[in-house]
């Protein structure tokens, strides 16, 4: 490993610099990726994205990054048309909350042209995206939407939890011949920690064990990988031994990984962002009762998003987002 | 239209209140009192107040994520939107919307709005309300000119020109949609234009000007209630802070924000047409000005004493609850 410290936000940039170089055909598009910095021969400079993870990419690439008006329809639409023949296009869907104003291109077209195609088609698209709560963003610009694209057969879906992983993830996304909607959670965006340099993947489909334990496993996501690993802390304190993996990958999902975790510990308790209606966390839990039952021990404990929109108030906000708290009683509640 | 002294001195007191409001929030987002994503109005008073002058108050307005101005201009109370944006359970929305979801359905204000583009064709729903429903109110959208890029831009307008609804599409074109210049992403030169696509009615105002946004307003909001279907009233206009709280603003020439600020302020230019007209005298705008920053201040002191949201506040109000 390295000692170099970066945030997930430098490490996406990093991977988005690592894969336009090495790919002609990479390119990146979106509301304010460059922002302000194609003013050519200006005194102006770019902003990189509302939250400036995009910054510097127009300079080194100026043909290759692309504001684009506020249409999300056709952004999405258009990534996939390119991608479909012959680009490789990383479009950023600023919010995925925005999946409401894009969703036709990703459900009907980049999902479904190579099956519908008889197997002609490829859509090597990647879409970067904004998720979840934690900055008082509200109902619209807070959601966990990943339950969406990872429901829809023909996309993949995945969601780093710490900056070498998304930098490894991003660069698995845009060489994937395949749509991959790439989430970045709001908590975890400039989270700092060790980021190997230069061009590496972090393959789909492996969940990753960031803790090891035997009495009860965790599972989570994302966001809710820090919340696990909390109250791992917290129970160790206590005397349970808590194991935490790391999914990494909803589409694919690392079945094996989650059916020998919950083999080793008996106890499976599964932290999702999301609201809690035909969720990760339910998917995830079906297959353990599915898949797992010999070895379970204990019912199958799901510490989710209550089914309600994301409210304003920190005070609700905080209510709302599964915490380590709520882990701790979901695990109380086992025995 | 006729512009009586107290619609004048309404006219006047909302834009105050908006211009200092912001400016509040600007600092109370600085002093790190206030979370969530602020986009702030300063500038653009005069849209908002040209045309919510020219409304009643059962006419419905949509608005956008740069809402608070349109919420005072249509009547919403300020203690309620501060103590919303403080989050308490005494704010508009008891604390559950935030900034860029104020709404006050009673006062005919259909929501700030998160989504670029949303509030179009709920405006637009609105009007057919309106129309099918005969009540005889009109339905004013309000948005930028990054919004007329959104599908939902185009969808609404030919539904309401073939329907020949009573509703108002405002675009107020500040010239950026976050930091990137409208003339990049937008091929005609005047948002107006577009309007010709529909067969539909168009306007352009100065939107730093209050009398002029009024005056086309109120032809616009005339020809809808009269059964003459939409018009697209583009009014011109700069926004004076960064897109959100904190934007650093590189995106933008200096020179050309300072141009806007130091001779286009839409407070000042109300206040020079109102003396050269003989309207208003500068005393009593001066007493306007103190009231609006006691009654702000009332309201942020309220704001900041009243009481969090019940953790039980959470599950209510998803559904309605039938008994
Ligand atoms: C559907 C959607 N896309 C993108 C955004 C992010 N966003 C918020 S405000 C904004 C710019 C809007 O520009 P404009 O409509 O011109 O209004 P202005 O901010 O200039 O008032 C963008 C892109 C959003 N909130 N919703």
């Amino acid at each position: 490993m390295t000692d170099r410290k970066l945030s997930v936000a430098a490490a996406i940039n990093e991977a988005l610099h690592i894969a336009m170089q090495t790919d002609p055909d990479v390119i990146l598009l979106g509301e304010d990726v460059a922002g302000g910095g194609a003013r050519d021969g200006d005194d102006v400079d770019e902003m990189g994205g509302v939250l400036g993870v995009t910054k510097g990419l127009v300079k080194a690439f100026p043909d290759r990054v692309l504001d684009t008006p506020i249409s999300e329809m056709g952004i999405i639409g258009t990534a996939v048309g390119a991608a479909a023949t012959g680009l490789r296009p990383v479009a950023e869907l600023m919010f995925m909350d925005f999946l409401g104003t894009c969703l036709d291109p990703l459900l009907n077209q980049a999902a479904k042209l190579r099956y519908m195609f008889g197997g002609k088609a490829r859509v090597p698209l990647t879409v970067r995206t904004v998720s979840g709560a934690g900055m008082q963003a509200a109902a619209q610009h807070s959601q966990s939407l990943y339950w969406i694209t990872t429901g829809i057969p023909g996309l993949k879906t995945v969601i780093p939890s710490n900056p070498a992983d998304a930098k490894g993830l991003l660069l698995s996304a845009i060489r994937d011949d395949n749509p991959v909607i790439f989430c970045e959670p709001k908590t975890v965006l400039y989270a700092s920690g060790p980021v190997p340099e230069g061009d590496y993947e972090v393959p789909f489909g492996k969940a990753k064990i960031v803790r090891e334990g035997s009495d009860v496993s965790l599972i989570a996501f994302g966001a809710t990988v820090r919340v696990a690993l909390q109250a791992a802390e917290r129970l160790a304190a206590d005397g349970t031994s808590a194991e935490v993996l790391d999914l990494r990958s909803l589409q694919p999902l690392d079945e094996e990984a989650i059916l020998t975790t919950l083999a080793k510990t008996g106890s499976v308790v599964i932290v999702d962002e999301a609201t809690p209606r035909c969720g990760i966390a339910s998917d995830v839990a079906a297959l353990c009762v599915d898949q797992g039952f010999d070895h379970l021990n204990t019912p199958v404990k799901r510490v989710t998003a209550p089914h309600c929109p994301v409210p304003f108030a920190k005070v609700l906000e905080d209510a709302y987002m599964p915490s380590a708290e709520r882990v701790i009683a979901a695990v109380a509640e086992l025995s | 239209m006729e512009l009586k002294p107290d619609d004048l001195r309404l006219a006047y007191r909302h834009m105050r209140m908006i211009r200092l409001f912001e400016e509040k929030l600007s600092d109370l987002v600085q002093a790190g009192k206030l979370g969530g994503f602020l986009h702030l109005y300063a500038g653009e008073e005069a849209v908002a107040v040209g045309v919510c002058s020219q409304l009643q108050e059962t006419d419905v307005v949509t608005s956008t994520h740069r809402g608070h101005g349109h919420c005072i201009a249509k009547g919403v109370e300020v203690p309620g939107m501060m103590a919303e944006l403080f989050g308490r359970a005494t704010g508009t929305c008891k604390g559950k919307g935030g900034s860029m979801h104020i709404a006050d359905m009673d006062k005919g204000m259909l929501g700030a709005n998160g989504i670029v583009g949303a509030g179009i064709p709920l405006a637009t729903g609105a009007a057919l309300t309106a129309k099918l429903k005969r009540t005889g109110n009109v339905a004013v959208a309000f948005f930028g000119d990054g919004a007329s890029n959104q599908g939902q831009f185009h969808e609404s307008l030919n539904m309401a020109a073939n329907w020949q609804l009573p509703v108002v599409y405002v675009v107020e074109n500040n010239g950026f949609g976050e930091f990137t210049p409208t003339e990049f992403v937008v091929p005609v030169r005047d948002i107006a234009e577009r309007a010709r696509s529909y067969a539909m009615r168009s306007e352009i105002a100065d939107g730093m000007d209050f009398f002029d946004v009024a005056e086309k307003a109120s032809k616009a909001i005339a020809a809808a209630r009269a059964g003459e279907g939409p018009t697209l009233l583009e009014c011109k206009t700069y926004r004076f802070m960064g897109h959100f709280v904190g934007d650093p603003l590189p995106y933008r020439h200096k020179e050309e924000a300072e141009d806007w600020i130091q001779n286009r302020d839409p407070l000042q230019g109300f206040e020079r047409t109102v003396a050269e007209r003989g309207l208003l005298s500068a005393g009593e705008l001066r007493v306007i000005d103190g009231d609006v920053e006691r009654e702000l201040a009332a309201a942020v002191a309220a704001a900041e004493e009243a009481p969090l949201p019940s953790i039980d506040e959470l599950l209510t109000d998803v559904y309605v609850e039938t008994a």
